[in-house]
């Protein structure tokens, strides 16, 4: 099934506008400006250090900027400026979710009580309710025969689907993941993708930081190259990722593809 | 040098019922006490306030930086000079309440760093609050690796609560030391004393290896 790009026609449903941030003297983002239409999927490749893994954590209010604004276009917007507090920050938590690269699954509940963990205790679901939801959940994934299962005993790409069956759990409008394949072995990383991949065909909101340009390809609608703190080229997949503008764009990708 | 098994025998009930009726109580008590105290202690050792945060410093400072001996002494007979005149009992589990406290502090706090940061952001970001994840994230995790610390520091205060003696709260050795006293055999009492505090400490270390395996449950091996 292939996935349609709404393009820039699809209302927005995030807009970042001029965010920036610094630790200590090394400026990491220097005015970043983003928009994601409702349903579309949004790539941001670079070579580490370029910022992409904090602009997500700034999506999620994990970092504070230390200027620009989040926004969602029905929901919470939240203007930072140096004295913003995480408290400020985290009313965007109310509308997104975040994959982590190390799962960050909480190894002391099972499988289970890892998913319905925030519907109950932050959401103040019913509990009964949040179960019935987390099973189907899980068995989308393909995982309800691990609900009484404990992190340790699941393989990587099982733990990473529970992480993201954990985000779907909270029923965010916006999934965020932050190289969600990158701690995984070659072998599991096919799992995990094709879970991300239907979750894009079916519609859902999602920014993915990603090192697999294939599967950027496949699945995003536009794809953000930055480097260096700054977006240096932006557009299709087939522009950005076959044919890029910009030489230090063309660099990057050459190193992906081709990395002997 | 002939042993005399008949006081071995009548001595025996009389310093276990010491254990039992103050060694094990006052243990008890004051380790729960201290716990308690030494959570918050931990917690506020971990604040970004520093004035929070000095404070328990100091606090740790002070119980570790004096004898325990002259602890127990500075509240069951220094505090009677500015009017405060307490039972031996209570000043015995004041005394190792705040002497625990300021020891699990630490452990508790080193346990509380040890979980990992992205623990931390797993629960802010599914919408917790800082202290609803220390809850229900950090502390379950901590309380795993603190188990063998918080454990010595059980089995010391057990051995430790003897000093109690000297403040005329009657305990375990207290009981050995009338015993010995009167029947002159003191080396045969004392040494029973310090098989009744073996065999307490064995017990316990046994309590603590099961609690190990329990709370390893999930964790990999």
């Amino acid at each position: 099934m292939s996935h349609t790009s709404p393009g820039t026609n699809a209302p927005a449903l995030l807009k970042v506008t001029d965010l920036q941030k610094s630790f200590g003297d090394h400026q990491v983002l220097k005015s970043i400006d983003l928009q994601i239409g409702k349903g579309q999927v949004l790539a941001l490749i670079g070579p580490s250090g370029s910022g992409k893994t904090t602009v997500l954590r700034c999506l999620n209010g994990l970092e504070i900027p230390d200027g620009g604004e989040v926004a969602f276009s029905d929901g919470p917007a939240v203007v930072f400026d140096s004295g913003t507090t995480q408290k400020q920050a985290q009313v965007l938590r109310t509308r997104s979710a975040m994959v982590f690269q190390n799962y960050n699954l909480f190894p002391h509940m099972t499988v289970l009580e890892n998913v319905i963990e925030g519907p109950v205790q932050v959401q103040r679901r019913k509990r009964k309710e949040a179960v019935a939801e987390a099973e189907v959940l899980l068995a989308r994934v393909g995982l309800e025969a691990k609900r009484d299962q404990y992190p340790h005993q699941l393989s990587g790409g099982q733990q990473q689907r529970v992480g993201i069956v954990r985000a779907l759990a909270l029923r965010p409008s916006l999934l965020l993941f932050d190289e969600p394949t990158s701690a995984l072995d070659p072998e599991l990383v096919g799992d995990v993708l094709k879970v991300i991949k239907e979750l894009a065909d079916e519609g859902w909101t999602m920014v993915l930081v990603t090192h697999e340009l294939a599967f950027a390809r496949e699945v995003a609608d536009e794809v953000v190259f930055m480097d260096q703190g700054v977006v240096v080229e932006r557009g299709h997949p087939e522009v950005v990722l076959r044919a890029p503008q910009n030489e230090r764009t063309q660099q990057f990708v050459h190193r992906l593809l081709n990395p002997f | 040098m002939d042993v005399d098994w008949e006081l071995v025998g009548s001595s025996l009930w009389p310093i276990v019922q010491g254990g039992l009726v103050g060694t094990i109580p006052l243990s008890l008590l004051s380790f729960a006490i201290g716990l308690a105290i030494a959570l918050v202690v931990a917690l506020m050792r971990l604040s970004r306030n520093p004035v929070v945060s000095f404070i328990a410093r100091a606090y740790i400072s002070v119980i570790r930086g004096t004898p325990l001996l002259v602890q127990l002494f500075v509240i069951f007979f220094g505090l009677p000079s500015i009017g405060v005149t307490l039972d031996p009992w209570p000043s015995a589990v004041i005394a190792f309440s705040l002497n625990v406290g300021g020891y699990a502090a630490e452990v508790i706090r080193a346990a509380i760093l040890s979980v990992a940061k992205g623990q931390w952001e797993a629960g802010y970001t599914i919408g917790m609050s800082r202290t609803t994840t220390l809850r229900r994230v950090i502390l379950p995790q901590a309380a795993r690796v603190s188990v063998p610390p918080l454990s010595n520091t059980f089995i010391s205060l057990v051995k430790d609560t003897s000093l109690a003696s000297l403040i005329l709260f009657t305990e375990l050795f207290r009981r050995a030391q009338e015993i010995a006293a009167f029947s002159q055999e003191f080396l045969l009492v004392y040494i029973e004393a310090a098989m009744v505090y073996w065999v307490v400490c064995l017990v316990l270390s046994a309590g603590q290896t099961r609690l190990e395996r329990r709370l390893d449950r999930y964790v990999a091996h």
